[in-house]
């Protein structure tokens, strides 16, 4: 593990664990109570989602030209880091809107998109996994199809609910971007690169493993 | 290709491997192999199942990469593999690479094209003859006895005529018949110049039809011949660590 | 290059004749598809609105990925893939003729399921015809030149059968979104043709995109 790890890792487990206190400093909104506190962890989640996609893009696409495993690693550490913070984001997001908006779920572009990129990347762990050899490349072309749709799947999901989105159903959320938010943000940023670091860092190992086991294999 | 062979652009005379391994993950399917054949050779890999000759010949054939080494076709690396180097290996798998719903000469007439044979009717016409199969011609080929789909694999494997020929498990599923001539146009092709590399565990077959035998096992070369005679014996001896009767002990 | 893209068509098209095993499989499972969403959806007689639009896209989206799946079988069980990528042909031409090969298949399937549809569901879908041809050919394209990618790929994978639906089908949501709105607004009672344009171009865009894309990655995705 890189020096700078273990700091890093302790200074983001202080930050989450001091993050109540931060977020509850905040002011309070009064037309939704406490449940709008749920948006200081929904929002940063939801851009980690985003930032996990891009790196998985990048990296799949460098991987596809390269053919440097390196790349590879980062592509599947950044689509688990994907589908984790999918899932945050998909549950914080419900939970705050059954408050908000009354339902659980709304068929809007963006949560609509959301919905369906994380699958895309549930579907690259999908095929990871039970591809077999020769899913390294399958899975960067799987990747680089689903970041090449971003564009595409949010306008056809805009206007499938209405092809005149001047009314859009989600209303401007009125929240204080303010230091807690980005308290927030940076210590999701920091998980993010903790756990992508990990991550990687399992695969470097297996693919070491590999190749010992390999070389002693060829000295008997 | 110019008349008499020639491969207009690379001097392709030989194949060098050049200590090749090839793994999937933590299974080691070739390790460290070295050899090389001439024009007018007739070399043959022989082992044991899952000794490394079929993914030894993918390898040749341009399917796989090495995990480490070089394979060097003449002057031409095989890491730059493109059209024109394929167009002078053909290739005669296990399976046949036969469209079974197809007849015989628009299975060859559709590879020949596929080749880039000027006129892929005429090609189709010759091989069948050479094939002995003029008259079936016209009956799809799910119709064909496996030794009859093995002479029409052949000629669709050859009818770009390839200067290295790679074979896998050629006489699986023959009849004398079909063998006798079978073994007869691997000669006719060691006359006239092609390089000939097959893998095979038919040892009885073999004998007398090598210029040079390698012994496989687990992915490594173990043993090496030239102009092998009693095969079956040296094989015996090799794959149970005996000293062989004559030839050369690998790494 | 076009040349060996025709040859490979042609040649599919010669076994499917032959055989005729996937064009049949593939058009029978799509009317039962149809026949199942009739006495799911239809009460008294009567569909739901724009339900006519839904089922023949998913009747499509379904029999596509069958015949999708069925067609790169055929050509693993006698390695005539690998004798493909093999031979001297660039792998985009290889990738064009199967991908014609698999539009040809499904606009087949269409050509019945259109009628039948608009028969069972009374539903007009034939008004407006050249709208009706566009939408679908541009769709089809589209789901073919992406599904055709995707089972390429996973030729050699294990689990191939399952892995392409869970692959293909949240690419495509773009492509039934855009089908289905499209030929939703073919059934208005008044055609809106800025609507129907709107989602043509979506997926004239899309085609255009991912086949390049499809054609860009062909050769790197398949080679080992």
């Amino acid at each position: 593990m890189p020096k700078w790890f273990v700091p890093a890792a302790v200074v983001c487990g202080v930050m989450f664990a001091f993050s109540p206190l931060v977020i509850a400093s905040a002011d309070y909104e009064s037309t939704m109570g406490l449940v709008q506190k749920i948006f200081y962890y929904h929002m940063p989640s939801a851009w980690m989602f985003l930032l996990s996609g891009i790196v998985c893009g990048i990296a799949s696409v460098r991987f596809l030209t390269t053919g440097d495993p390196r790349h590879d690693r980062t592509a599947w550490a950044a689509a688990e880091m994907a589908v984790i913070f999918g899932v945050v984001t998909l549950v914080t997001g419900p939970l705050w809107a059954r408050r908000a908006w009354g339902t659980f779920w709304v068929w809007d572009a963006r949560t609509t998109s959301s919905l369906v990129q994380w699958m895309v990347a549930w579907a690259y762990l999908i095929l990871r996994r039970y591809g077999g050899p020769g899913s390294d490349k399958l899975a960067a072309g799987l990747a680089l199809f689903g970041v090449a749709n971003v564009g595409f799947i949010y306008v056809s999901v805009n206007y499938w609910r209405t092809i005149h989105p001047a009314t859009t159903v989600v209303p401007k959320l009125p929240f204080s971007m303010g230091f807690p938010l980005w308290y927030c943000v940076a210590a999701f940023t920091l998980l993010f690169v903790i756990l992508l670091q990990m991550r990687v860092r399992l695969e470097e190992q297996r693919a070491t493993l590999d190749t010992l086991y390999l070389s002693l294999d060829e000295q008997r | 290709m110019t008349a008499d062979g020639g491969t207009n652009g690379f001097l392709f005379d030989r194949v060098v491997v050049d200590d090749v391994s090839r793994h999937f993950g933590r299974r080691r399917a070739v390790s460290r192999v070295t050899f090389h054949a001439s024009r007018g050779q007739i070399l043959g890999l022989l082992g044991p199942n899952g000794a490394g000759k079929s993914t030894l010949l993918a390898l040749l054939a341009t399917l796989l990469r090495p995990t480490s080494g070089t394979i060097r076709f003449g002057t031409r690396d095989a890491s730059t593999a493109d059209d024109a180097l394929r167009s002078h290996i053909g290739v005669l798998g296990h399976d046949l690479f036969l469209y079974p719903e197809l007849t015989a000469r628009e299975n060859l007439a559709f590879f020949g094209a596929l080749y880039g044979a000027r006129d892929a009717n005429a090609a189709a016409r010759q091989a069948l003859d050479r094939a002995g199969l003029a008259d079936r011609g016209d009956d799809v080929v799910s119709s064909f006895s496996r030794g009859m789909r093995q002479r029409v694999a052949l000629e669709r494997a050859l009818i770009h005529q390839p200067r290295l020929l790679l074979l896998d498990e050629p006489f699986t599923g023959l009849d004398d018949a079909s063998t006798a001539v079978l073994l007869a146009r691997l000669r006719g092709l060691r006359e006239e110049g092609a390089i000939v590399i097959l893998a095979t565990h038919d040892l009885d077959l073999a004998d007398g039809l090598l210029d040079e035998a390698i012994f496989l096992r687990d992915g490594r070369m173990i043993h090496t011949a030239a102009r092998p005679e009693a095969l079956r014996s040296t094989y015996r001896a090799v794959m149970t660590g005996r000293p062989a009767p004559s030839g050369v002990e690998g790494r | 290059m076009m040349r060996l893209a025709w040859l490979i068509l042609r040649k599919d098209l010669t076994v499917e004749v032959r055989s005729g095993e996937i064009a049949y499989t593939t058009l029978f499972f799509a009317v039962t598809c149809v026949l199942v969403f009739a006495f799911a959806l239809v009460r008294e007689g009567r569909a739901p609105e724009d339900g006519a639009a839904g089922i023949l896209w998913i009747a499509v989206v379904f029999a596509g990925n069958l015949a999708l799946g069925r067609a790169f079988e055929r050509e693993r069980q006698a390695e005539t893939l690998r004798a493909l990528l093999m031979a001297p042909a660039p792998r985009t031409a290889v990738y064009l003729g199967k991908l014609l090969g698999v539009i040809a298949l499904l606009v087949g399937a269409e050509i019945v399921l259109v009628p039948l549809i608009a028969l069972l569901f009374q539903a007009r879908l034939l008004a407006h015809l050249w709208w009706m041809i566009a939408i679908l050919a541009a769709g089809t394209t589209g789901f073919a030149a992406v599904g055709t990618l995707f089972a390429a790929m996973l030729v050699r994978a294990r689990s191939r059968d399952v892995l392409l639906p869970v692959l293909l089908y949240p690419i495509t949501v773009p492509v039934i979104i855009a089908g289905v709105r499209g030929t939703a607004a073919l059934l208005q009672p008044e055609l809106e043709v800025g609507v129907v344009r709107f989602w043509l171009a979506l997926l004239i865009t899309f085609d255009v995109v991912f086949v390049t894309l499809s054609l860009w990655t062909f050769e790197s995705v398949m080679t080992d």
